[in-house]
């Protein structure tokens, strides 16, 4: 069986198509220019005349395409340098290869055969919108990335980082963040108080999940509401509440036990982020626990385990999926965590996001954007890898096919 | 460091305190500052030498924006973490007025100029509430950028409102203080009764009317990074901000940007002691406040930020910046080309009417 799927289009039908996608284009050089209006104008009707031009006159696509490329370019240098030029190039690489794409009518190759005209525009309309949540979610991370390379001490663009001067580029703030002692002490800090935290919601949480899954508890639903009240309540009245219960605390520990002030704060900062996390892990655990099945601890004791045995043997490698990503959440939890340490810990428990806070607010220093980029760095790298960890230990088990 | 060893460590502490350290002086210090620049100066003409001098630890908090709020919770709560404090002066009179302060003894608390004067004969006038050692003189003022400014640069304090000689938007602090007074001033009202119109519901009324002529073009800031980093990208063409900050933006930074001094405002920056401290967290404060406050280490500040020291006898010690070796003198808002017109913050005035002029600003800005 053999269909014509793509049909060559008639260039009435592409160009004003090319038009709109060249408004939008237009837009966007335009506002960075000065006149929006004039840019969407003057881009609509650059490129529905260009792709009725190339459509009607040029029967090659490659030359075409490289033509439209170069134009690109050499308007883009004219406009605004190498930048301008690299951006040309792009715009002219994705106009050459949308008209052809239309013009060709390789747009419906891989579609159904049957699909209506407006089933198309909707098919690939989806999948515009997808992009576009895309880049709204990620660009102001990528934003960061290159100002955190700044020359300057200002969150600006300049020219020479603009000409892709190497002037313009430094690695004078990642120095700082090694460098510099209020840094360092905070990133230390995040350090001690992020693990300990969550090792203690971790325990405590997947006790409390296990507990809640029988059915011979009472009053259940009340235990876990308030369990899970910390992730309900807003931050700001938990932190000012832990704020004067850890205070009385504190100074119990430090008056009548005479523990030493900056430890007494750790425990205090460490306990506050860790009933931060409980939440977190309750819920995963308690998720996961829905799907295990209880006759296997039956079995268990049957076999002669005691419940401790059953517990590390039979329950706890089916729902360690479940406890290491409420372990993660809880990590990010104390690793984010701005507002209650600023209640609870004093300077010497200052952490990396209270740095950066008060970082932000009394000086606008890049040095923010490098951590930012070692975060995002970190983050990255931290998700892989439990995601690989995940997929082998699904693979070993055999619940996928890997 | 994990758990075990932090306990371990913290236990050891605990045990050999009394013995290792003095007796009656606390060997960790947390001190309270704004950050940035500042703190960095304050790092290195005050905490280096007296770590270096004594052995104290010495933490630093960037918290002093919010000193007010969190000594009052801190009271409160019974638990003060903070030993010394930099504020403003209007903030350490709110706090004197509350018992959150000690009262300051110039004459035993606080040394003695090199030449014999007294502590209070040589603060003079800046000891403004008995809880306050001042540090620092700093202005408000303005800047602006000189390639966006046209061919005749602004000189005095009225081209803030000058739409028509320097279009463009201009970046002011979200509050009345001192945009009331520039108002009054430009809007033809003496400078000697600008407090007495502004007294007045029609005098404020009047400083908001002028206010609003320029509204459209107002950048509101509240934080002192603010202004430099909007002049730094060219979105104002002209700022007000603390005089220390435009002096980073123009001679660290080398942005093409320039001091308007024409009536700034001048304001006092100083430490208080927190009351309520345990006896030997006290002695080491005031140990370091007689250190930090000498006539020589306020001058030396003056080497790393353009903030003029608070003693008379500090400022023939004046000198160059310690890195970049320019005369700091010319910097200093208090020296007398940039002084020729200026303002004092006026402390009484903005006491008894900052809550109602507070509120009809704001209410004025949400129009």
């Amino acid at each position: 069986m053999s269909i014509e799927l793509a049909q060559k289009k008639d260039p009435s039908f592409v160009a004003p198509i090319v038009a709109g996608a060249g408004a939008v284009a237009g837009l966007l050089v335009g506002t960075a220019q000065g006149s929006s209006i004039i840019g969407i104008l003057a881009g609509a009707a650059i490129l529905g005349a260009l792709a009725w031009i190339v459509l009607s006159y040029f029967n090659h696509e490659r030359p075409a395409r490289r033509i439209i490329m170069a134009a690109f370019g050499v308007a883009g240098y004219l406009v605004g340098a190498i930048p301008g030029a690299v951006v040309g190039l792009l715009f002219g690489w994705f106009f050459g290869w949308f008209i052809f794409w239309l013009g060709s009518g390789r747009y419906r190759a891989w579609l159904a055969p049957y699909l209506t005209p407006g089933q198309v525009l909707w098919h690939y309309t989806f999948r515009v919108i997808c992009g576009a949540v895309f880049v709204f979610l990620i660009t102001p991370i990528l934003v960061v990335l290159p100002l955190s390379f700044n020359a300057q001490d200002f969150f600006t663009f300049t020219p020479e980082m603009l000409r892709f001067d190497p002037e313009g580029y430094s690695l004078k703030h990642y120095r700082d963040f090694f460098t510099n002692n209020e840094w360092q002490r905070s990133f230390k800090n995040s350090l001690i108080i992020a693990p300990i935290a969550t090792i203690i919601s971790v325990s405590l949480g997947t006790l409390a999940a296990i507990g809640l899954s029988q059915s011979h508890v009472p009053a259940r639903r009340t235990i876990m509401a308030i369990l899970i009240s910390p992730m309900i309540v807003p931050l700001i009245i938990s932190a000012t509440g832990m704020f004067f219960f850890y205070s009385s605390i504190g100074n119990w520990m430090e008056g009548t036990l005479g523990l030493d002030k900056n430890f007494v704060g750790y425990i205090k900062v460490i306990l506050a982020h860790a009933v931060l996390g409980i939440p977190f892990v309750i819920i995963t655990v308690t998720a996961t626990l829905v799907g295990f099945d209880t006759s296997l601890t039956r079995a268990a004791a049957n076999m002669g385990a005691n419940p401790v045995t059953t517990f590390f043997r039979v329950q706890m490698p089916l729902i360690l999926p479940g406890v290491i990503s409420g372990g993660l959440f809880a990590f990010i939890t104390s690793f984010d965590e701005v507002v209650v340490v600023l209640f609870v810990g004093s300077a010497g428990q200052k952490t990396l996001p209270w740095q950066m806070f008060t970082g932000l607010r009394e000086q606008i220093s890049p040095t923010i954007l490098a951590v930012a980029t070692i975060l995002v760095v970190i983050s990255i790298g931290l998700l892989t890898v439990v995601e690989l960890l995940r997929r082998r230990s699904e693979r070993l088990r055999g619940l996928s096919p890997g | 460091m994990n758990f075990k060893s932090l306990s371990a460590l913290a236990v050891t502490t605990a045990l050999c305190a009394p013995s290792v350290f003095a007796a009656d002086m606390a060997d960790e210090l947390t001190i309270v500052s704004w950050g940035g620049a500042y703190s960095k100066s304050q790092l290195r003409a005050y905490h280096e030498p007296y770590s270096e001098k004594t052995g104290t630890n010495i933490i630093n908090d960037d918290s002093s924006a919010e000193a007010v709020a969190k000594l009052r919770a801190m009271n409160e709560a019974g638990n003060i973490t903070w030993d010394v404090v930099d504020v403003v002066a209007a903030d350490a009179i709110r706090l004197c007025d509350e018992g959150l302060a000690m009262e300051i003894d110039p004459a035993t608390m606080l040394a003695a100029a090199p030449d014999g004067t007294s502590a209070a004969d040589d603060f003079g006038d800046l000891l403004v509430s008995e809880c306050f050692i001042p540090q620092i003189v700093y202005s408000t003022t303005f800047g602006y950028r000189t390639d966006l400014v046209g061919d005749t640069a602004p000189t005095d304090i009225c081209a803030v409102f000058d739409l028509e000689a320097y279009p463009g938007k201009r970046a002011l602090e979200k509050r009345p203080i001192n945009n009331m007074e520039w108002a009054l001033l430009c809007d033809g009202v003496a400078k000697a009764d600008v407090y007495d119109v502004l007294a007045t519901p029609e005098g404020q009324d009047k400083a908001l009317a002028k206010l609003d002529t320029i509204k459209d073009s107002v950048v509101w800031w509240s934080a002192g990074a603010d202004t430099p980093q909007l002049l730094a990208d060219g979105e104002v063409i002209m700022g007000s901000t603390y005089n220390g900050r435009l002096f980073s933006v123009i001679e660290e930074q080398k942005q093409p940007v320039a001091m308007l001094w024409d009536a700034q405002v001048f304001d006092l920056d100083g430490w208080i002691i927190p009351a309520g401290l345990s006896p030997e967290r006290q002695a080491r404060a005031l140990d370091y406040i007689m250190f930090a406050t000498d006539t020589q280490r306020l001058a030396d500040q003056a080497k790393y930020i353009s903030y003029g020291p608070a003693r008379a006898s500090s400022a023939p010690l004046v000198g160059k910046h310690a890195d970049m070796g320019i005369e700091m003198a010319p910097h200093m808002p208090t020296d007398p080309e940039n002084a020729k017109n200026t303002f004092l913050y006026n402390y009484e005035f903005w006491a008894d009417y900052r809550d109602d002029i507070d509120a009809k600003f704001q209410a004025w800005l949400a129009k």
